[in-house]
């Protein structure tokens, strides 16, 4: 069973563990679907979204899915400025936990701050993203979207396309993909790859012609605006051309292929409004299910099951 | 009064000794080595040393002493007195401070501290340009006169390669090495960490090896063209090493040092986020230490050295990227060394002392590094057998910031003598 404290990362997690989430969330993805989104699982716990850095939809995920078990939330505002100005992290953590909360979900600008904090508090920790680290419940979503489409993760082949090097969500996708028996492709230039990411047995291509070639599962990145001002790749006009997920493109190679984004998307620049409104797209199921897999992992991580009033 | 070490195992590296004896120290200055002297005379102390190592004090060619400036993060005197704890009789301080130490007024402030503080002695770095800011060269002559024993920006590279070479050759005639900081700036942009699958794994920018390689290429070429002194600081990269290789057997006067962390550690203890391994440069792969570890046995890296950097534990405890970069390392680098390296057999004991001690005393030009009978008694005593945990709170640094916290080495220095005056026993300072 699930017997984590905290949520941080996919690496170190198990094919077992990732399962049981996945089964789980697929009791909550009913509970969705009913008029009445409401159950007791949860009542008279606390939790408590902290994020440090913008982001509506990850939190708005995150409170519906504590909401919808009955659980009471708080969200905290942390500003870019508060870390300007070096308040300690740990003294917001400490204070609240001093007001009871159960469960704190952490989203920070820096890697590894969800593991420094988890450490210090007795609350548990879900990693909402932090920096380029892990993005555990949106790999755990993304599982979820395919499995549900394609009746399975094991033995896919996933092709990760964009800034690697940047992203929370490819290394996430990468822990949890290689897990579940699939495998897993990076695509992009290289200047957007990390160094020495063959040696976590991932597949390289800087060709998308090549990486897309056979691919199950199509996952396109954001890119992030100010990657080009530093050097990365010389202009967007170049990188979509280039990298861009066009519809001509997964048409003459992949027609067949499965289409992710984690959001929020550049439309025409990493991926073309086409595609996503095409039926290999799976963006909106993905924020439905996002919701199913963070009442998943809260529930599980608050005991779930043991007589509280949900039966599964 | 005088004093006897009796029966200890002295080791000189200076004079090739290695054997049972005592050591006569009277007044500031050793008088005579001998063997079964059963001296007893009524005005000397004698000390039993029977089973513990005697050797020249440990002189760091590198360390960060923080004042002027920032004496929150330590003090000349906290840092004398870590260094005598740490077994040292000798630091060499960095000019980073604020102010920097970049003309000669300041080099006597340093001198005057460290006299004040009357510890180990401190012998003075001195700015390469002024005010660090890498742009026109400090007074490096008037320094020089003042008593700078060697010229750096450490804490920073020198950008400028015209720069560095107006600098190597303003040295020339006044015989005092540049140490540099090798790290191409552009290439370690914002990392926090050596950039390999371990970076990757945990999301956190890195700095290649190649920015430290490029630097070194440099400062080898342009050693080279000068024909003047240079010493590498904290190398970390495999690459850095062979290029060493080759200078050094082209003649290029050239000479290196390495830390006890890189010596030890990898970048795989990053997995933490543990600030307290937040270095620059960083610590790079296993690969990287064992070429290290080698050049270091061969004596390719002629010194080791703490490149201490006390930080407040406030500052070091934030997030992983606005951490500032370095480990207060005085008082641990010689158990760390005897453990990790004299113990399993990468160094004799004769090949630790030469580069803990000889080695910074000729490359720098100091006093001390040796036991010859009328040199300054500057004598570091070591038992090789007792284990002790690494603990915050005996530090006598304020910086209290080190990866090893909690681990039990051996071979603790347990008498620091400074000129014939015995500073620390026991691990208390006097
Ligand atoms: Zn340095
Ligand atoms: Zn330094």
């Amino acid at each position: 069973m699930f017997r984590r404290k905290d949520v941080l990362g996919l690496r170190d997690w198990s094919k077992e563990e990732i399962a049981l989430v996945l089964d789980t969330a697929a009791a909550m993805k009913d509970i969705l679907g009913r008029d009445l989104k409401k159950v007791p699982a949860l009542r008279g716990r606390s939790v408590a979204t902290l994020f440090y850095e913008p982001s509506t939809r990850t939190r708005a995920s995150f409170e519906l899915a504590a909401k919808y078990m009955s659980a009471d939330t708080v969200s905290l505002n942390a500003s870019a400025s508060s870390i300007a100005k070096g308040e300690s992290l740990l003294d917001t953590i400490w204070t609240i936990e001093a007001m009871g909360v159960d469960v704190v979900v952490l989203r920070h600008p820096v890697p590894g701050t969800s593991l420094q904090i988890a450490e210090h508090t007795r609350m548990h920790v879900v990693n909402a993203g932090d920096g380029a680290h892990e993005h555990p419940t949106q790999a755990l979503l993304d599982m979820y979207t395919v499995r549900e489409r394609l009746g399975r993760v094991e033995g896919l082949t996933l092709a990760i396309v964009g800034d690697i090097s940047h992203s929370r969500v490819a290394r996430s996708n990468i822990w949890g993909w290689q897990k579940m028996g699939a495998k897993v492709r990076v695509v992009g230039p290289p200047t957007m790859i990390p160094v020495d990411i063959d040696k976590a047995g991932v597949q390289v291509y800087w060709d998308i012609e090549e990486g897309l070639r056979g691919a199950d599962v199509i996952m396109g990145l954001r890119i992030q605006l100010e990657r080009e001002a530093r050097g990365f790749f010389p202009s967007f006009a170049e990188y979509t051309s280039f990298y861009g997920l066009t519809r001509e493109r997964i048409r003459s190679i992949n027609p067949g292929a499965l289409i992710l984004h984690p959001g929020p998307v550049n439309r025409g620049v990493e991926i073309t409004d086409e595609v996503l409104s095409s039926a290999n797209a799976a963006v909106n199921e993905q924020v439905t299910n996002g919701v199913a897999v963070r009442m998943a992992l809260l529930y599980l991580l608050l005991g779930g099951g043991q007589g509280d009033g949900f039966a599964s | 009064m005088a004093l006897l070490l009796r029966g200890g195992r002295v080791i000189d590296p200076a004079q090739g000794l290695d054997m049972v004896a005592d050591v006569l120290v009277e007044g500031s200055r050793i008088s005579a080595i001998t063997t079964g002297s059963g001296m007893s005379r009524p005005d000397v102390e004698v000390v039993d040393v029977t089973g513990k190592i005697v050797g020249p004090g440990l002189i760091d060619a590198h360390a960060h002493l923080r004042e002027p400036g920032l004496e929150y993060k330590e003090d000349i005197l906290s840092a004398s007195r870590a260094a005598v704890k740490g077994g040292y009789t000798g630091v060499m301080a960095m000019p980073d401070t604020d102010p920097p130490v970049d003309n000669a007024a300041m080099v006597q402030f340093i001198y005057t501290r460290g006299r004040q503080a009357g510890l180990a002695r401190v012998f003075p770095v001195g700015a390469v340009t002024a005010g660090r800011k890498g742009e026109k060269l400090a007074e490096i002559g008037y320094a020089a006169q003042a008593g700078a024993v060697a010229f750096s920006d450490d804490g920073q590279p020198i950008a400028n390669s015209e720069i560095l070479r107006r600098a190597l050759e303003y040295l020339r005639p006044l015989k005092r090495p540049l140490i540099d900081h090798c790290q191409d700036a552009n290439l370690s942009g914002r990392g926090v960490m050596h950039e390999g699958l371990v970076s990757f794994e945990l999301g956190l920018e890195g700095i290649p090896s190649a920015a430290e390689e490029v630097a070194v290429a440099r400062d080898l070429i342009l050693s080279a063209y000068t024909g003047a002194r240079i010493h590498l600081a904290h190398l970390s990269a495999k690459g850095s090493v062979s290029m060493l290789a080759q200078a050094k057997e082209k003649g290029i006067p050239v000479t290196a040092e390495v830390t006890p962390h890189h010596l030890i550690l990898t970048h795989e203890v990053l997995r933490t986020y543990d600030t307290n391994t937040k270095v620059n440069p960083p610590l790079r792969t296993e690969e990287d230490r064992q070429a290290l570890l080698q050049a270091l046995r061969q004596g390719l890296i002629d010194i080791i050295a703490t490149d201490h950097a006390p930080h407040a534990s406030h500052e070091k405890r934030v997030d992983f990227n606005q951490a500032p970069f370095g480990i207060s390392g005085l008082e641990t680098a010689l158990p760390l060394v005897v453990t990790y390296l004299v113990k399993p057999g990468y160094l004799s004991w004769m090949e630790a002392i030469a580069r803990m001690s000889t080695n910074p005393a000729q490359i720098f030009g100091l006093p001390g590094g040796n036991l010859r009978v009328g040199s300054l008694a500057d004598l570091v005593v070591i038992d090789p057998e007792t284990v002790k945990e690494v603990r915050p709170e005996d530090f006598a640094s304020k910086g209290k910031n080190n990866p090893f916290i909690g681990q039990k080495l051996s071979g603790w220095p347990v008498m620091t003598i400074v000129g014939g005056r015995i500073v620390m026993r026991d691990g208390e300072v006097i």
